[in-house]
């Protein structure tokens, strides 16, 4: 009997799921377990399908909801919501109709489930270990977070989905990120993983398909490594894996779409075998210590411009780097602290869930108000984080510290919707992008964790959290 | 079998356009507040907006304002070019504007996906090639999908590598939606065997 070969987990994964083997002219044909939908890249997706005369083929797989585009205000007196434009408005019907014309579940504006579908889907216990799971929107590798291969896809390849259910891919290279030693105290899930695109690079993971291993990642809560996996797509990789284990387990009995009480047993054996072979290969490993950690912000235009909170501004490395700076108006040599700030984003499908906003209600909880002069805008990632926020008085917490309380979506990650930082306005953002404009046109954008985010809205300016999470409680 | 919505591209011989800084990424090619369209035609006007217009929205002096609509044009672009988000609308745009090649050290997968199948043949090269080639910027190059080669007058010819399925698609105008239906067989036969309890595992 020849021994099996080593594989990693992704390997496993995807070897369940190939319809096809690659071949030199073709790719692999990947099965998908679980197709989400939002209203902005599906419109036509189903018109490619609808032209076609083709039906959606897994409606029963499929899971669309409203994130993107729809406003964070409550409907105005006149009863309407909202939204940015008529072109928005119509967005939202469209997918409805497309629901429901082809069978598939649509979590809209009265769905108690309904928010960001990075949010919603582990939420709800649809993502789950072992699944294959895409969506119009390159933070799917959220999903990763389970042990899911999960990544972003066009709407040409969503259109593919719909209709097949398969989507054909070229494996990628294996990438191990192996996180030593446990974070410091008060540096946060948000902080590593700026670290880690930090070292990799905003394309250093191309070609790659992640797997975060390591004592550090072990020690994470489920939303943590959501945090984690969320940011693999800002090194250009495929998307970001985590081994499933009891945290995994602990976090999904019982939720909804979870198995149910007669199934447990079995698939939660199965998906603990879903790890990577003690003699998998990688063809790459990269190494970290979290040990030496801090709390992170991005002083650039890339993701993967992070620094320590207490750093100071690095001098210009490439004419890229002095754009950068020139556009976010900072200064090389000089502490990244202190600078001022306009805006405050506490929200998106990287740090818009319950933990999150525990952890800047910590920080506001010592310092008391807001800075004069700073808007401080808090979007609950899903309908489910509002409800539970509000139930723990959070909602109270963040209104009384000058913050606003929004609904649920997307809002100022991508300024989509309206909400969006003014011109030439700096914006400390717990969302996953600083590029040019993301957050309105002009806007400059410091990307950082909760806790960071809270302490700069204190101190109108970049801040330490550390320095109010040492005080004690009130 | 559908018919994909571009012309093949065999060669294809059109002015260089240097865009020489890194991760240009999908947000510059395609603001996020345009994407409430439900349309894919059209959309080239808005390929690099927040370049090509002022905070008022008048044109600004961008040399794609000077470009004549529609094309032709390849991009020679810095490291990471379509990074970020997965709109395929950065793609829509681009082909759209009458781009049909992009030259890059760094290609974002996502992005290069979209791009083959709108018509778009990303070309991935190594950055010295990519520096020569921004050399010769408003110069004419053909690129040759099915020799495989970069031509340009003044420089010897430069090979590229291209996936074997996206230059069959490109050349033989292969409509990826009609192929994935045409593996049906295989996947009725996966589906099957998951029924039956046999490979595929997954969650479900």
């Amino acid at each position: 009997m020849s021994a099996r070969a080593p594989r990693t987990l992704f390997e496993k994964v995807w070897r369940n799921h190939q319809v096809r083997r690659a071949s030199a002219d073709a790719p692999a044909i990947l099965y998908i377990d679980l197709h989400l939908v939002n209203e902005v890249t599906s419109p036509q997706a189903f018109s490619e399908i609808a032209e076609r005369g083709l039906a959606v083929r897994r409606p029963d797989l499929t899971l669309a909801t409203i994130d993107h585009a729809i406003p964070t205000l409550p409907p105005g007196l006149d009863g309407l919501r909202p939204f940015v434009s008529r072109a928005a408005r119509d967005q939202v019907d469209r997918l409805q109709a497309n629901a429901a014309r082809h069978g598939i579940a649509f979590l809209g504006w009265d769905d108690p489930r309904r928010g960001i579908v990075h949010v919603i889907g582990p939420e709800l216990g649809a993502t789950q270990p072992g699944m294959t799971i895409v969506c119009g929107d390159s933070h799917t590798s959220t999903h990763g977070a389970f042990g899911a291969l999960a990544f972003g896809i066009g709407t040409s390849e969503a259109a593919g989905v719909l209709a097949s259910q398969c989507l054909p891919q070229r494996p990628p290279r294996q990438l191990l990120v192996d996180v030593q030693g446990v974070l410091p105290r008060h540096v946060t899930a948000k902080d590593l993983t700026l670290a880690i695109v930090g070292r990799l690079g905003a394309s250093g993971g191309s070609g790659f398909a992640i797997e975060y291993g390591g004592q550090a990642i072990r020690a994470l809560s489920m939303e943590e490594r959501m945090t984690v996996c969320n940011m693999t797509i800002e090194t250009g990789a495929k998307t970001g894996m985590i081994a499933p284990d009891e945290t995994t387990l602990d976090y999904l009995r019982g939720r909804p779409l979870a198995p149910s009480a007669s199934e447990w047993a079995e698939k939660s054996r199965r998906w603990l075998e879903l790890r990577s072979d003690d003699d998998a290969v990688f063809d790459h490993r990269v190494t970290l210590d979290a040990r030496g950690l801090a709390p992170m912000v991005t002083w650039g235009t890339t993701p993967d411009t992070a620094i320590a909170v207490d750093a100071i501004v690095p001098a210009p490395a490439s004419a890229d780097a002095r754009r950068a700076l020139d556009y976010m108006r900072l200064e090389a040599g000089r502490p990244i602290a202190g600078q001022p700030v306009d805006w405050v984003f506490l929200g998106s499908c990287t740090n818009g869930r319950l933990s999150d906003l525990r952890s800047a209600a910590e920080v506001l909880r010592r310092g008391g108000h807001i800075a004069p002069g700073v808007r401080m805008l808090v979007v609950p990632g899903s309908e489910q984080v509002r409800r539970e926020a509000e139930a723990e008085g959070l909602d109270q917490l963040f209104l009384q510290a000058g913050a606003e309380w929004r609904l649920p979506g997307c809002s100022m990650c991508l300024g989509m919707n309206g909400d969006v930082t003014p011109p030439g306005q700096l914006v400390v953002s717990t969302s996953n992008r600083n590029f040019v404009g993301r957050q309105g046109p002009g806007a400059r954008s410091i990307l950082a964790s909760p806790a960071t985010a809270a302490a700069c809205a204190l101190a109108g300016a970049i801040a330490d959290p550390r320095d109010y999470l040492e005080r004690p409680a009130p | 079998m559908s018919a994909p919505n571009f012309p093949p591209l065999i060669r294809y011989t059109a002015p260089i356009v240097a865009l020489p800084a890194s991760g240009i990424d999908t947000d510059q090619l395609f603001p996020a507040r345009f994407m409430t369209t439900t349309s894919r035609a059209g959309l080239g006007e808005l390929l690099f907006h927040d370049w090509r217009h002022d905070a008022a929205g008048a044109k600004t002096s961008h040399r794609l304002n000077r470009m004549p609509p529609g094309g032709p044009a390849i991009l020679v672009a810095g490291a990471n070019f379509g990074c970020g988000s997965s709109r395929e609308h950065a793609v829509w745009a681009l082909a759209d504007f009458g781009a049909r090649v992009v030259i890059s050290s760094v290609i974002a997968e996502i992005f290069a996906g979209n791009a083959v199948r709108n018509g778009v043949l990303p070309i991935v090269v190594e950055e010295a090639v990519v520096q020569r080639l921004m050399a010769c910027d408003g110069g004419d190059l053909t690129v040759d999908l099915e020799h495989q080669r970069l031509t340009t007058p003044g420089l010897e010819d430069m090979p590229f590598a291209v996936d074997g399925f996206a230059r069959r698609c490109l050349m033989e105008g292969v409509d990826a939606l009609s192929w994935l239906l045409g593996q049906a067989q295989d996947i009725d036969a996966f589906e099957r065997d998951r029924r039956n309890g046999r490979g595929g595992g997954g969650g479900c």
